[in-house]
């Protein structure tokens, strides 16, 4: 029967007859194995229901919950605009697009939600609870690397699609890549080959550089990353030091860098911890030293305007890479922030950019594909190119299902005209230049048929 | 045990087997009935019930617990990348190394009574999560956690076809139900020797512990290697439950070795009623139902609940009751703590037995006595 | 030599603040008898109060925003800047300092009605149940400032005039390059201050007599016929005072977020245990203590020898000194030991 999923998805009646997609999660049977894929029967199938699940598995607790809220927004709009609720948003420049404003395949889409807590045992918890009880057809969410990789390996194996959130570590789609995974935001390799070339423009060939790094798997891979970017300046790295997650205070890593002859400072520290040792790098009068005859510069690789907003006046005129910002001109981005603007009264971040782009592709390989028969979605994503969603022609490569599509390298506003006009987008990198062969990270993306 | 009037163990185990290999269909009307929260509510009881053989009958409370739970964690899933995806070798090495690092914990922190132990605990719990995250990465993948991959050794398996291997118990798939009725026979193996320890000899000991050590010691009585039996059991108990965890989903991550996750347990003992058999169960029924149901609800849902009523009373209340459920199970949670130590310092066994004995009063009257003693130990 | 200055400020920069944290929670163990997991919550809503007057001051009027063309922008510029002009900004930047006088009443009132509402029915229960209920209102109080506040940081700099760094290298003659942020030399004052008002306050007073003696036995004081019970309510408000003073100075350093009070919280325990249950001195000896030790530990040359060591310090000296000194650097036999 795997030969006729593509049209018969909608006449065919599923094994257990159910007349609602809810009755289906509750009453799935109960040793669900594998075998029952050659079928043509997998998990959640959603069969002649009328309507049809995400689950979105956001931190909503913890040091990233109001990331968290923003992404929850962000799909609960792109869930109206897939139901045709709304101004359409995105679905008015998505091109190609297969969505009709019907939801999808004629289903309506509902959503259930869960608190991922940051927390690798607690984002698998909830992500299997909306496997098993709520009968979601796709997971997506999330603002940590850990997590993202933790919650698509459960993915994997239960053989439901999962769209990464915010996720920057190289292994998302690198060593820990998925076939069932997917990621829209762009990652640490990137950030560092479109900051290279401005870094070499503002600051020239000769700079010593001094790491300071979140010890844990997505600051070694940003460090690893900018180090092979500056040292292909030219530029020697004087030390790359490692720091607690967490540590709160980094006085005692800060003052070591006063007296290393550094004269650049490159902060791969994400969320409270970016904040912090950014605040107290400026404290130390960083910012305000000349060493070797050059003005001392902080560089801070990956950029979000929440965490800008908690380092306040310190970011202005700091350098860094951000997947998306509000204040980008074309109709995608434009129509996005619209519609955001409109239902909540401020302009979305990138994390809640990312998720409402992935929500949207997924179900736009849904109507395409015909059919919620997973390695039929997964197929129709591989490859799929797409443009007016906010980051220019995007591919999602099939070899690591990483997109591929322009950076943006920002500097923090000297003059902001209002509290979220922190970001000022310095250049928009063309996706050429952050290309990489998929082969570099190693990683094995695994079966389609689970 | 909250009918407080069987005093043969033989029949609380029956009751006790019967209830947990039926909580599928009991717990339905709740929610709480697909396979991953059935698991946990295993897990944790297995955690907790170890917990409390030594908090419950010492007194002795351990503020590093987490960290045999992460240690079986790892233990587990390096057995499935070295050995065999078969669980039996997991739940072994598991269990045991468990204990090793109980004996090495304990018997430096036993040194110390009170909070000084806790401290003590405490610091070699931080001090294993902190490296475990951080210069161990090679040992335990850090942040992303030791997951199994396609070219592990696995020597006892031979070569894997397509996709990871799944952990399974001599073929059969340990996910799912079949991994709950699995966790869910451990549970009742632990529970079992829990209640053989509070009613040995042994466990009388441990509770002169608790009331009056000093009396214990001049006594002649060298408690010591008594609590360090009690300390390492229990650490067992914690590993034990940690290699479940693997089992379940083969995935070791170093949150589980965090202060945060030690003192969740410490809370779910409190709340349950600590040095009850039962009582630390019920604490993480709790818990643990409140962690992933209560987390889930949002807006559309309570206006869903509420529909019955009219709307305007509706959206008050909704707009109330939002502020607790969703990202604010937390604030429920903290409340629920403050409510249960304010009202019921003996935890929700407390209440129970409360409520059996004004019930009883009421039909019975004169014969109410009997009913104080079970429930209590 | 300079960077073992530089990391000795550090170091105790630091023990300024896990002193003063420590300080409030063994005092309120020494007297009250009381666990109290809610003092890394109190740490942080004094930090809040920073930001909340913070924020006061800087009520702001819309202006539209014109630059922005494609949806409705607004600027925003504070009130007492447009009603005082260049007076108006002084006042926000000197918003930190500001609040240390109103935080003083308000973490006082909110010390007491802990005290009155709450922990006044703990003293004689299980240290297990204080523990249980404080670290239950601990995460009430979290939760509450969280959906006011947010999850994120809050930045709540310092004045202009202390934002930079002062250059002790040359007052003290060692040369360019120690140079140190003056707010961070502001706090290592202060802390000094407030730790030293503790103390004579203890010392001098009638009170802080029979707070001694009520440290030293509680029970000999009470039948002596001295109140303890009010006395128990000031010391709890006291505590409350120094843990909200250590917070409102402490926003500059570190954006407080609700969480704050949590990352403290298990450190502060250490610090008091290091130091010996119910012995101020400990407290202030240990905190300090272990700020410099983990500042020491975290340069590069000693991290070389011993990998990890700056993130496990702290326990390790816990460790060490616990089986070393029973009952801390300080501690009194028989506290706590049941």
């Amino acid at each position: 029967m795997s030969d006729d999923k593509k049209t018969s998805e909608l006449s065919r009646r599923g094994f257990i007859k159910v007349s609602a997609a809810a009755m289906a999660a509750a009453s799935s049977p109960m040793f669900f194995t594998k075998g029952a894929w050659a079928a043509n029967e997998f998990r959640n199938n959603p069969g002649d229901a009328s309507s049809v699940k995400f689950g979105f598995n956001v931190p909503q607790t913890g040091a990233y919950a109001d990331e968290g809220a923003d992404e929850l927004r962000a799909y609960q709009l792109a869930v109206k605009h897939i139901n045709g609720e709304g101004d359409g948003g995105m679905l008015n420049t998505m091109k190609p697009l297969s969505l009709k404003g019907n939801g999808i395949l004629g289903k309506k889409l509902e959503y259930v939600t869960g608190d991922t807590q940051t927390k690798s045992d607690a984002a698998r918890a909830s992500a299997k609870r909306m496997i098993e009880k709520d009968g979601v057809v796709m997971i997506t969410g999330g603002s940590s690397s850990g997590v993202a990789v933790a919650v698509q390996g459960l993915c994997q194996e239960m053989g439901v699609v999962f769209m990464a959130g915010l996720t920057h570590s190289n292994d998302t789609t690198g060593k820990d890549k998925r076939r069932y995974g997917f990621r829209h935001f762009f990652n640490a390799y990137m950030s560092g080959a479109a900051l290279g070339p401005v870094l070499e423009k503002e600051m020239g060939k000769e700079r010593r550089a001094y790491h300071l790094t979140a010890d844990y798997t997505w600051g070694w891979t940003q460090e690893e990353s900018i180090k092979n970017t500056t040292e292909a300046l030219g530029w020697e790295t004087v030390a790359a030091v490692r720091t607690p997650v967490g540590a709160g205070d980094f006085s005692q890593y800060i003052t070591p860098v006063l007296n290393s002859g550094a004269d650049v400072l490159i902060l791969n520290h994400y969320g409270k911890d970016m904040i912090n040792s950014l605040t107290q790098a400026v404290q130390f009068g960083l910012r305000d030293k000349q060493v070797n005859g050059k003005n001392f510069e902080i560089i801070v690789p990956l950029f979000s305007r929440l965490m800008a907003q908690g380092a306040g006046d310190n970011i202005k005129g700091i350098l860094g890479s951000t997947n998306w910002h509000w204040s980008l001109q074309d109709d995608g981005s434009k129509a996005f922030v619209k519609s955001f603007w409109q239902e909540y009264g401020f302009p979305p971040s990138q994390a809640a950019q990312t998720c409402y782009v992935q929500a949207l592709l997924y179900a736009d390989a849904v109507e395409r594909a015909g059919t919620f028969y997973p390695p039929e979605v997964i197929k129709t994503l591989e490859g799929h190119t797409f443009d007016g969603m906010g980051n220019g022609p995007t591919e999602y490569r099939a070899a690591d299902h990483q997109c591929f599509k322009d950076v943006l390298v920002v500097r923090g506003n000297e003059n902001p005209s209002s509290q979220f006009d922190l970001l000022k987008v310095e250049q928009i990198v063309p996706r050429s230049q952050v290309e990489y062969d998929p082969a570099i990270f190693g990683g094995d993306l695994g079966p389609y048929e689970v | 045990m909250s009918i407080p009037a069987i005093r043969n163990d033989w029949a609380v185990m029956a009751i006790f087997t019967v209830a947990v290999l039926t909580a599928p269909l009991w717990l339905a009307p709740i929610g709480a009935n697909y396979p991953d929260l059935l698991q946990k509510f295993a897990i944790f009881g297995i955690f907790a019930i170890g917990f409390n053989i030594l908090f419950g009958l010492t007194g002795y409370l351990s503020f590093g617990h987490a960290v045999f739970l992460g240690v079986g964690s790892y233990t587990a899933v390096w057995s499935f990348k070295l050995l065999t995806m078969n669980v039996l070798p997991a739940v072994v090495f598991g269990t045991l190394m468990g204990g090793v690092f109980a004996v090495l914990i304990g018997y430096v922190s036993l040194r110390r009574s009170g909070i000084y132990f806790s401290i003590l605990t405490l610091a070699f719990a931080q001090m294993s999560y902190n490296l475990a995250y951080s210069v161990l990465t090679p040992i335990t993948n850090g942040e992303t956690g030791l997951q199994i991959t396609m070219n592990d050794a696995r020597i006892l398996d031979g070569p894997v076809g397509d996709g990871l291997p799944s952990t399974t118990l001599f073929g059969l798939e340990m996910s799912g139900y079949s991994g709950f009725y699995f966790c869910a026979t451990m549970l009742i193996i632990a529970f079992f020797i829990s209640l053989r320890i509070f009613r040995s000899p042994f466990g009388l000991k441990l509770k002169a512990i608790k009331s009056n050590q000093t009396r214990m010691k001049y006594t002649g009585f060298n408690t010591r290697p008594y609590l360090l039996v009690a300390f390492v059991i229990s650490g067992m108990f914690a590993g034990l439950a940690g290699s479940l965890m693997a089992i379940t989903d083969p995935l070791a991550g170093a949150e589980r070795m965090q202060w945060t996750a030690s003192g969740e347990v410490v809370l779910m003992t409190i709340l349950g009623g600590t040095g009850t058999l039962i009582g630390p169960l019920l604490g993480v029924g709790i818990i643990k139902y409140f962690e992933n149901i209560f987390s889930a609800l949002n807006e559309a849902g309570l206006h869903e609940f509420f529909a019955f009523m009219p709307d305007w009373l509706e959206n008050i209340v909704v707009a109330v009751s939002s502020e607790f459920v969703g990202e604010g199970w937390h604030l429920t949670l903290g409340v629920l703590f403050m409510l249960v130590v304010i009202f019921l310092p003996g935890g929700v066994m407390e209440g129970i037995r409360r409520t059996t004995a004004v019930v009883r009063n009421l039909s019975k009257g004169p014969e109410k006595k009997a009913a104080e003693s079970v429930g209590k130990e | 030599m300079d960077a073992i200055i530089l990391q000795l400020l550090n170091g105790l920069d630091k023990g300024g603040a896990y002193a003063l944290i420590a300080l409030g929670l063994t005092l309120v163990f020494g007297t009250l008898g009381v666990v109290n997991f809610a003092h890394g919550a109190l740490f942080m809503l004094g930090a809040f109060c920073a930001v909340s007057i913070q924020s006061l001051l800087t009520i702001s009027k819309q202006v539209k925003d014109e630059s922005i063309t494609f949806f409705d922008a607004y600027k925003e510029q504070p009130y007492l800047e447009i009603w005082w002009g260049d007076t108006g900004t002084a006042i926000i930047d000197w918003a930190v300092p500001l609040s240390i006088f109103l935080a003083i009443p308000i973490m006082l009132l909110i010390g007491v009605a802990m005290e009155r509402g709450l922990i006044r029915h703990f003293y004689k229960r299980p240290h297990a149940e204080q523990i249980l209920v404080t670290f239950g209102l601990a995460i009430v109080i979290q939760e509450i400032v969280k959906s006011f506040f947010g999850a994120n940081p809050i930045p709540t700099p310092s004045p202009e005039i202390v934002a930079g760094s002062a250059n002790i290298g040359l007052l003290l003659g060692l040369g360019e390059s120690v140079v140190y942020p003056w707010w961070r030399l502001v706090y290592l004052l202060f802390s000094g201050i407030v730790i030293f008002a503790v103390f004579a306050f203890l010392q001098f007073t009638t009170f802080g007599m029979v707070v001694r003696a009520g440290m030293q036995d509680r029970e000999t004081v009470g039948l002596l016929g001295i109140n303890v019970e009010r006395r128990f309510t000031v010391v709890f408000g006291i505590a409350a005072v120094v843990a909200g003073l250590a917070g409102v100075m402490y926003a500059p350093i570190l954006p407080p977020d609700y969480h704050m009070g949590m990352d403290f919280l298990v450190l502060s325990f250490v610090v008091v245990v290091v130091g010996g249950m119910g012995s101020l001195g400990g407290a202030v000896s240990a905190g300090f203590l272990l700020g410099i030790l983990q500042s020491f530990a975290s340069m590069t040359e000693v991290k070389s020898i011993i990998p990890g060591i700056d993130q496990i310090i702290i326990y390790l000296v816990a460790v060490v000194i616990l089986l070393t000194r029973p009952r801390g650097l300080m501690g009194r036999k028989g506290v706590m030991e049941d």
